[in-house]
C-alpha cells in the first residue's frame, strides 16, 4: 500500500487500520516504537513498515514549498 | 416436501380452509409447470403490481401475451437478463435491479417507459417469501415511473441446476426524439449525473463480506425522471447509462462510435469517499465499476448549463457534474486530465472487475 | 464530492503545477534518462499522467522494479514441482500465478489439481499451515527489502513444523550497480521509496559516489514524485552526485532497524539470478543455516531446471533493464496483453507493460 492507513486499535502485535472506512489488520512486528489510535501506518503485505503522523506530512508540504519558492526567487 | 400436496387441505372441510399461506412455502417444479399451483403462485404475485396493463390485453388476462396501445412517437425495446449475486445488497435488490436497469436502458435512448414484460426462472427450493420481496422492490420501480407489468413467464429449475433466481425483462417505451450513444459531435459537453462506482463497490463488498464502516450502497435507481428534465431542456446529442465496465467502458464506446475524442477532467468526476478508499485498497479503478442509476449525456455546449440545472433539480442528480467534452484530436479514446494536470489515456477496460454484477 | 480529508493526499493542483513549471525551468536541454525501481512509482507516474509534466527531453523508465517479473524461471519451476510432485499447499502472491515458467504457471498447475492458493501475506500462509498440520505448506516469498522483513519475521517467530518458505526475495542496491553496467545512459536513480524506508537512504551513498551519479528517495504521491524529479535534475544542473532524500516522513538514512535486524538474523545474502537479467552477484536472500529446517530448497530436495528465452518479439528483457519502454515491444497490446500475456512485465502487478496497458500510458501524451 503506497497510503498510509489510520490505527484505530491496538491488539498486542497487531493493529486494526482503517482506509476510507474500510478495515483491515496490520502486524506490528517490525515496528521497533509503540503505534497507538490516530496514528498512521505504512502497510505492506499485512505487516507495518513505518509509523507515521499527520504533522509528517506538514512537513513534506514545506520541503516542496521550500523548492518552489526558491525558484520562483530565481534563486534556484 | 411433495408437489402441490401441502399447500392445502379442501376448502371447507372442518368448517375452514387449513391452507398454509404461499409466502410460508418454497418453489418446487410444479411451480413453473403451467398448472393451478402455478396460477395461484402468480395470482398472488399480481397482486404487488399497480399497473398491469399497457392495453386492451394485460397481466390480469392472462392470455398468451399482451397488447399495447402506444402514445406517438418512435417505440423503444429492449431486453435484459438480471444474474447479480447476491441477490440482495445494500441499497437494493435483483428487482429493484431489474425493473431500473431496464426503465434505465429505455430513458437513455430517450424512451419514456410504457411497459414491462418479465421472465423468472427459479430454483427449485427459492423460498416464496424471497420471491415476493424481490417483485415488491420490482414493482415500487414500475409504480414510481408509471409503467406497466403487461406479461411474464415462470419458469423452475431443479435443485442445483441454476443459481437461485434469474429475471429476464422486455422494456418497451416510446420516444419523441432517439437518443443514441453515438451522437457526441467535437465541443459537446459530457456530463454525469451523480456519483460514480456505487453499484459495483456495493455488490463486491457484499458479495466479499468485506467489513466496511458505513455501508457502501448501490445506486440503483430508475433515472427516467432525471433523464426527462434533460430531454425537455433539449440540446441532448448522446445519452448512455454506465453500468458494465463504469464510465471508463461508457465513454469510450461514446467515443468510438461518435468518432470523436472525449477529454475529461479527474477532478470533476464525482466518486464517494468510502468507494474511492475501498477501491484503491483492492487496486481496483472507480472508473471501471459499474453504476444502475447513473446517465452519461452529451449535450451542445449552449444547453449544458441549463441541463445541469435541470438535473440538480432532482434528488438524484444533486451532484450532476459536467466532467468534459468531446474533441475533435484522439478519435476514438478518452483523454483523462488528473488531478495534477498530468496526462493519460482512460482505457476501456478489459472487462467488468466484478462478476455477476447486474 | 471528491474532496479527500486524508492528511497524505499530496496531490493539490496548485503546487503541481508550480512543480511542473519549476521542472520546465529545470529543462536540461538535452535528453535525460532517468530510472526508477518501483511498480508503485510507476503506477504513480502512470495513473497521474506525470509524464506528460516533465520537460523536453527528461524521459523516465521503470528499471528492475517488479520483483514477480524478475523472479527466475528456475524459481518458478521448483515452486510448480513442489505444487505438482510434493502434494505441498504452495501459497504465493496473487500475480504470481501467471507468471510463465519452463512450462507450467502456477495457475495451469492448479487447474491440474494442484493446490495452490493466493496469499496477501506470508502470515496467511503460516495461518494456513496451523489450519492443515498434516500437509506441508511451502510459502514462495517473492520481493524486495519491503517484503523480505515479512517473512524474516515469520521465519523468526517460531512457524509451525509442516510449515516452509521457498525463498526467492532479492535485493535492489545490487540492481542498480548491474543496471549501470549495463545501461551507460543512465544520469539519475529515483531510489524506491518503501524499500528504502527498510534499507534507509544510506544504502545508496557508495552507489552514487563510486558512479558519480544522483539518487533522489522518492514517496508516491504524485507530489512526491515530481519534486523528486526535480532534485534530480537540479543535482545534474549543478554537477552534483549526492544522494537526497525526498521522502523523509516515510525514510530514514538508517532505515528500519528493526525490520533489518530481523532481516539479518533470517537471511544470508546470496548470488540470485534475476529473469531478464541473468545472475547478480550477491543479490539475493537465502535462509541461514540455522533456520533450514524452513527452508523448503533443503527441505524437498527439488532440482531447479533449466530457464528459458522469452518467446522471440517478447522485449522483457529490454524493458526490465530500462533500455525500453512497453510501447517499444510489437507485441504490446496486441500478442501481449494481461488476458493474454507473453512475458512476465505485463503479468507482473508492478510490471511496466502491465501498468502502461491498466493506465493507457505513452511516453508522452
Amino acid at each position: 500500500m503506497a497510503v498510509p492507513l489510520k490505527v484505530v486499535a491496538v491488539e498486542g502485535n497487531e493493529a486494526t487500520v482503517d482506509l476510507g472506512g474500510v478495515r483491515s489488520r496490520a502486524r506490528l512486528d517490525l515496528l521497533g516504537e509503540e503505534v497507538k489510535p490516530g496514528d498512521y501506518v505504512l502497510v505492506h503485505t499485512g505487516f507495518a513498515i513505518r509509523r507515521l503522523d499527520p504533522a509528517d506530512a506538514e512537513e513534506t508540504l514545506k520541503l516542496f514549498d521550500e523548492l518552489l519558492s526558491a525558484s520562483d526567487d530565481g534563486g534556484d | 416436501m411433495p408437489s402441490g400436496t401441502s399447500t392445502g387441505s379442501v376448502p371447507g372441510s372442518k368448517g375452514r380452509s387449513m391452507r398454509k399461506p404461499l409466502s410460508e412455502e418454497k418453489i418446487t417444479a410444479l411451480h413453473g409447470a403451467g398448472g393451478e399451483l402455478m396460477n395461484r403462485l402468480v395470482a398472488e404475485l399480481r397482486e404487488l403490481f399497480p399497473l398491469r396493463a399497457a392495453g386492451e390485453v394485460g397481466l390480469d388476462d392472462l392470455d398468451d401475451g399482451a397488447s399495447l396501445s402506444l402514445p406517438q412517437g418512435e417505440v423503444v425495446v429492449t431486453t435484459d437478463s438480471h444474474v447479480v449475486k447476491p441477490l440482495s445488497f445494500p441499497g437494493g435488490d435483483i428487482g429493484k435491479l431489474a425493473a431500473s436497469g431496464t426503465v434505465n436502458d429505455l430513458a437513455v435512448m430517450g424512451a419514456r417507459p410504457v411497459a414491462m414484460t418479465l421472465g423468472l426462472i427459479i430454483e427449485e427450493g427459492f423460498p416464496i417469501s424471497e420471491l415476493k420481496k424481490f417483485l415488491s422492490s420490482l414493482a415500487e420501480v414500475l409504480r414510481e415511473v408509471g409503467a406497466a407489468l403487461v406479461t411474464g413467464d415462470t419458469k423452475v429449475m431443479g435443485k442445483g441446476e441454476m443459481d437461485g433466481l434469474v429475471m429476464n425483462t422486455t422494456g418497451i417505451g416510446v420516444a419523441e426524439r432517439i437518443i443514441r450513444d453515438s451522437g457526441l459531435r467535437p465541443g459537446d459537453k459530457i456530463i454525469i449525473t451523480g456519483p460514480v462506482g456505487d453499484h459495483g463497490m456495493a455488490v463486491l463488498a457484499a458479495r466479499e463480506g468485506i467489513p466496511v464502516e458505513g455501508e457502501i450502497k448501490s445506486d440503483v435507481s430508475p433515472i427516467w425522471p432525471l433523464v426527462e428534465r434533460a430531454l425537455s431542456i433539449g440540446g441532448v446529442t448522446a445519452m448512455k447509462d454506465p453500468t458494465r465496465g463504469g464510465l471508463a467502458a461508457a465513454l469510450n464506446e461514446m467515443a468510438r462510435k461518435s468518432g470523436v475524442g472525449i477529454t475529461v477532467r479527474e477532478e470533476e468526476i464525482p466518486v464517494r469517499p468510502e468507494v474511492r478508499g475501498l477501491a484503491e485498497l483492492l487496486g481496483i479503478s472507480p472508473l471501471n465499476l459499474a453504476c444502475e442509476g447513473r446517465a452519461v449525456i452529451g449535450v451542445s455546449p449552449d444547453r449544458a448549463e441549463a441541463v445541469i440545472s435541470a438535473l440538480r433539480e432532482h434528488p438524484l442528480g444533486r451532484d450532476a457534474r459536467i466532467i468534459g467534452e468531446a474533441i475533435p484530436e484522439h478519435r476514438g479514446k478518452v483523454v483523462l486530465e488528473t488531478r495534477v494536470g498530468g496526462r493519460r489515456y482512460l482505457e476501456m477496460p478489459l472487462g467488468d472487475p466484478v462478476p455477476r454484477i447486474c | 464530492m471528491t474532496a479527500v480529508t486524508d492528511p497524505f493526499r499530496l496531490r493539490d493542483p496548485a503546487r503541481a503545477e508550480k512543480l511542473a513549471r519549476t521542472l520546465r525551468r529545470l529543462a536540461p536541454g538535452r535528453a535525460v534518462k532517468l530510472v526508477h525501481v518501483c511498480g508503485t512509482h510507476e503506477a504513480a507516474i502512470a495513473e497521474h499522467g506525470l509524464r506528460s509534466l516533465l520537460p523536453e527531453g527528461v524521459e523516465v523508465y521503470e528499471g528492475p522494479g517488479c520483483p514477480v517479473c524478475v523472479t527466475s524461471t528456475a524459481d518458478i519451476n521448483v515452486a510448480v514441482k513442489l505444487a505438482l510432485e510434493k502434494d505441498v499447499v504452495l501459497c504465493t502472491f496473487g500475480d504470481m500465478l501467471r507468471v510463465p515458467g519452463s512450462e507450467l504457471t502456477l495457475e495451469e498447475a492448479r487447474a491440474q489439481g494442484a493446490d495452490v492458493r493466493v496469499v496477501l501475506s506470508a502470515a496467511d500462509a503460516v495461518r494456513i499451515a496451523r489450519e492443515n498440520p498434516r500437509k506441508e505448506v511451502v510459502f514462495f516469498a517473492v520481493g524486495f527489502e519491503t517484503t523480505a522483513p515479512a517473512t524474516a519475521a515469520v521465519l523468526l517467530g517460531s512457524p509451525p513444523h509442516n510449515f516452509s518458505v521457498l525463498c526467492s526475495h532479492k535485493l535492489i542496491p545490487p540492481a542498480l550497480e548491474a543496471l549501470l553496467r549495463e545501461n551507460t545512459a543512465v544520469e539519475g536513480f529515483l531510489a524506491p521509496g518503501h524499500v528504502s524506508v527498510i534499507i534507509g537512504a544510506d544504502a545508496y551513498r557508495e552507489l552514487a559516489r563510486k558512479h558519480r551519479i544522483p539518487v533522489v528517495v522518492g514517496g508516491f504521491e504524485p507530489l512526491d514524485v515530481l519534486y523528486a524529479v526535480a532534485l534530480l535534475l537540479k543535482q545534474l544542473r549543478d554537477g552534483r552526485a549526492e544522494v537526497e532524500n525526498a521522502y523523509p516522513r516515510a525514510v530514514r538514512p538508517e532505515g528500519n532497524p528493526k525490520a533489518k535486524e530481523l532481516m539479518g538474523r533470517a537471511f544470508e545474502v546470496v548470488d540470485a539470478v534475476w529473469r531478464g537479467i541473468g545472475t547478480i552477484p550477491a543479490s539475493g536472500l537465502g535462509i541461514r543455516e540455522e533456520l533450514s529446517r524452513f527452508d523448503a530448497r533443503r527441505r524437498f530436495g527439488v532440482e531447479a531446471g533449466v530457464g528459458m528465452e522469452e518467446p522471440p518479439g517478447c522485449r522483457c528483457p529490454e524493458v526490465i533493464m530500462a533500455k525500453a519502454v512497453p510501447t517499444d515491444c510489437p507485441l504490446f497490446g496486441t500478442a501481449c496483453t494481461p488476458l493474454s500475456p507473453v512475458g512476465p512485465c505485463m503479468v507482473g502487478a508492478e510490471g511496466a507493460c502491465a501498468i502502461w496497458y491498466k493506465y493507457g500510458e505513452r511516453p508522452r501524451l
